[in-house]
């Protein structure tokens, strides 16, 4: 029985990574390298005032002195960083502007994708930004948003328009000092997405960030800030995707936000960069630093991930749960298939008194791939009565995969309570055989019982999204036992 | 016997080995259109054998024999494909799949049927209808259709739920594997109703089960006992009832 059902769901499992293509656009593409050079000249082309360059050339600076972390459960060929560019954009653009002006070519791109940027599209209750190489192409409902306060726009726009709040917030939560790639993200970050939703402002729309790598040979490392003030109410949702290459490709993206009292930031991500072929070649090295403060009383930060792509994806969105009866969720599906590695998980650091966080990690590993769930709960002595719950799932598909789980707790007070369960499953032949009497066919299947294992998580992610992240749980289980 | 067209399962010969060991050995079952046919037997004398090797379970090797289903040689035909002809297994041992809800699951098994049919997927109010009596008729309360697949399911929910599924797939013939097993009386009698309730000139049922009791609510066309692999008597009724009171003993150690 093994037998055939490997076979067939190794058919399964070869299907094509469907956002391959690539759009063949005039790019204006600094050098490969880096130096105090490419960083002056990425702040100048963003017109940046002083204290963004200081700050960009102090990280720089840093990031020399350190040295790639090794700590990770992940085989990384090494990254020579003078061989990447920093900064490339579609050269037709200056900035957003309104859609009109816009090239057609990118917006067709996106169009393929299944972003229409058009603000009567199907998307419409959906406020898109969309990120193309280095640069912020367009955003959408900007104005609609406006209307009730929502800043929402690229960040090298709100560095020019709101260079207070910048100042105020940035590097605040995810200093350069953080780790390796925050700080290189810190000297060359080229563009991103700036939320600021005033107090008491439930924000009437879903916001998201639309990534798409084009340019070969170029990085690409964007930040968001995002900031929830006083009693407001933010759901932010990012997508990326990227062309099929033979070389690796570096995103090495920053993501900090703040919840000031009362306030709840949900932030989802739907990452399906290219994860390289069947044989490990190619993918999109995806190392981002993901960090909520809750700073205020009663916040609340709430993370969803889909994490379908990349060669590697190295990430840990984490809470500080710093105001008292504040709440940290992390929410993750990481799916690897062939030879993806995945090492991801969260750190909840729980330093309020009464604070609450929930974990619930699924992942699913596939062919010869590597998941690793990776996590941290800190208890500190002032967290006083605070409670986690943790659950770590993991589905094997196939025998050569592995599932790794790394959790780490630290309580330093006696009042608070945490709780772990694991488990690791795999998907039976029975289960098959129970779905094929069913008249359902083995990659049919294999998506369902893969989605019930999932189901927690993608019940957290807003609507619009749930029903694509599932068409894309079922597409990248391509060929999953081998 | 009556023009071949009639029939919709012709087992001819049947040689079925599990694991280097022999299960059936030239077991021979005609089944026609509309007829219930019961199969008793001693423990391990391969009832569920040949309930899987029908639907196709590949732990089963088939060494000599035909299966004919509607007229399709059977064997050759992937498990799914038979299914969506109209074979449908009701589990001994209904399998658990944690999290996929039971509409979602029945929701699937019924557009591949209709994919297969070359039909749209069912419309979601129809489907929801349909569901909501079935599950009335059976004694499923609202709530146990957005619970997992078996997950959790008492052993009477689980048979239940397999013929909900089979009611809901409509098959043309249905072998229901023990289905009684594990049923207090007012289950069985709902699970009887059920079955009774597919029972006209299209649909045929094949019961696999240790007691009479099931079989006096069914009142097959036909009891046969399996032993050794084969087919060694077949009867009406009456020979379940004489079963019930004498064992197998005086069956098998006559052959």
């Amino acid at each position: 029985m093994e037998k055939q059902q490997n076979k067939e769901i190794n058919e399964f499992l070869k299907k094509n990574y469907e956002y391959g293509f690539e759009t063949d656009i005039e790019s204006e593409t600094l050098p490969p390298g880096i130096n105090e050079d490419v960083i002056r000249i990425i702040s100048e082309k963003k017109k940046e005032p002083e204290f963004l360059l200081n700050w960009r050339l102090k990280a720089f600076a840093h990031w020399k002195k350190l040295k790639a972390p090794e700590w990770s459960q992940l085989n990384i060929d090494p990254i020579d960083y003078q061989s990447i560019s920093y900064f490339s954009k579609p050269k037709q653009d200056d900035g957003p502007k309104s859609l009109d002006e816009v090239d057609p070519k990118l917006l067709e791109t996106y169009e393929k994708l299944g972003i229409p940027l058009h603000e009567r599209a199907k998307l419409a209750g959906v406020a898109v930004d969309a990120v193309f190489d280095s640069v912020s192409v367009v955003t959408t409902f900007k104005d609609k948003l406006a209307e009730a306060g929502v800043i929402f726009c690229s960040f090298s726009e709100a560095v020019q328009d709101h260079p207070e709040l910048i100042k105020k917030y940035l590097g605040k939560v995810v200093p350069y000092r953080d780790n390796y790639f925050a700080a290189l993200n810190a000297a060359v970050f080229s563009d991103g997405t700036f939320v600021y939703i005033p107090k008491g402002v439930r924000c009437p729309m879903e916001l998201s960030t639309y990534f798409r790598i084009n340019e070969a040979k170029t990085g690409q490392f964007e930040r968001t800030l995002i900031v929830a003030d006083e009693k407001s109410y933010v759901s932010y949702l990012e997508g990326c995707t990227a062309p099929m290459r033979d070389e690796n490709q570096l995103h090495a993206a920053v993501v900090e936000l703040i919840a000031l009292n009362d306030a709840e930031i949900k932030y989802s991500t739907v990452q399906n960069w290219y994860p390289g072929d069947e044989k490990g070649k190619g993918g999109i090295y995806n190392f981002v630093t993901k960090r909520g403060d809750c700073r205020g009383e009663n916040s609340k930060i709430s993370w969803t991930q889909i994490e379908t792509g990349s060669a590697i994806t190295w990430k840990y969105p984490s809470c500080i749960l710093r105001g008292n009866n504040s709440t940290g969720e992390f929410h993750s599906i990481a799916l690897t298939n062939n030879l993806q590695q995945a090492d991801t998980g969260t750190k909840m650091i729980h330093l309020g008194k009464n604070t609450k966080s929930k974990i619930i990690s699924k992942g699913i590993s596939a062919k010869s791939s590597q998941n690793t769930y990776r996590g941290l709960v800190s208890m500190s002595k002032g967290a006083s009565q605070s409670r986690n719950y943790t659950q770590c799932d993991s589905l094997l598909i196939g025998n050569k995969s592995g599932a790794h789980t790394f959790p780490s707790i630290n309580v330093n007070n006696t009042s608070s309570t945490l709780e772990h369960e694991a488990t690791t499953s795999k998907i039976s032949d029975d289960q098959l055989f129970y779905c094929q009497q069913r008249g359902i066919d083995e990659e049919d299947a294999i998506g369902l019982i893969v989605s019930g294992f999932c189901k927690e998580v993608l019940n957290e992610l807003p609507m619009e999204f749930a029903v694509e992240a599932r068409a894309l749980l079922q597409v990248n289980l391509e060929g999953a036992i081998g | 016997m009556s023009n071949k067209k009639e029939y919709v399962l012709e087992i001819n010969d049947l040689s079925v080995s599990t694991s280097g060991s022999k299960i059936l050995d030239g077991l021979n079952l005609s089944v026609k259109k509309g007829e219930t046919h019961a199969i008793m037997g001693p423990n391990g004398s391969g009832k569920s054998t040949l309930a899987k090797t029908i639907a196709g379970h590949t732990d089963y090797e088939i060494n000599s024999g035909t299966i004919k289903f509607l007229g399709n040689d059977l064997i050759s035909m992937p498990i799914e494909e038979r299914s969506n002809l109209g074979l449908f297994l009701g589990f001994q041992y209904p399998i658990e799949i944690p999290g996929l809800s039971n509409t979602a699951f029945l929701k699937a098994a019924i557009n591949a049927q209709r994919k297969y049919n070359n039909l749209e997927d069912i419309p979601a109010n129809e489907f929801l209808l349909e569901l909501k009596s079935k599950a009335d008729q059976l004694g499923l309360d609202q709530s146990f259709l957005s619970r997992g697949v078996n997950e959790g399911f008492s052993g009477g929910e689980k048979k239940r739920n397999e013929i909900l599924q089979m009611l809901m797939l409509n098959p043309k013939v249905s072998i229901l594997d023990e289905t009684d097993s594990g049923l207090d009386i007012d289950s069985m009698k709902i699970v009887a109703d059920g079955v009774n309730s597919t029972r006209n000139k299209e649909t045929s049922t094949i019961v696999i089960t240790h007691y009479e009791r099931l079989l006096n609510y069914l009142e097959p066309d036909y009891v046969h006992v399996i032993n050794d692999g084969q087919i060694i008597k077949t009867g009406d009724l009456t020979l379940a009832n004489e079963l019930e009171k004498k064992g197998y003993e005086w069956l098998t150690k006559k052959k």
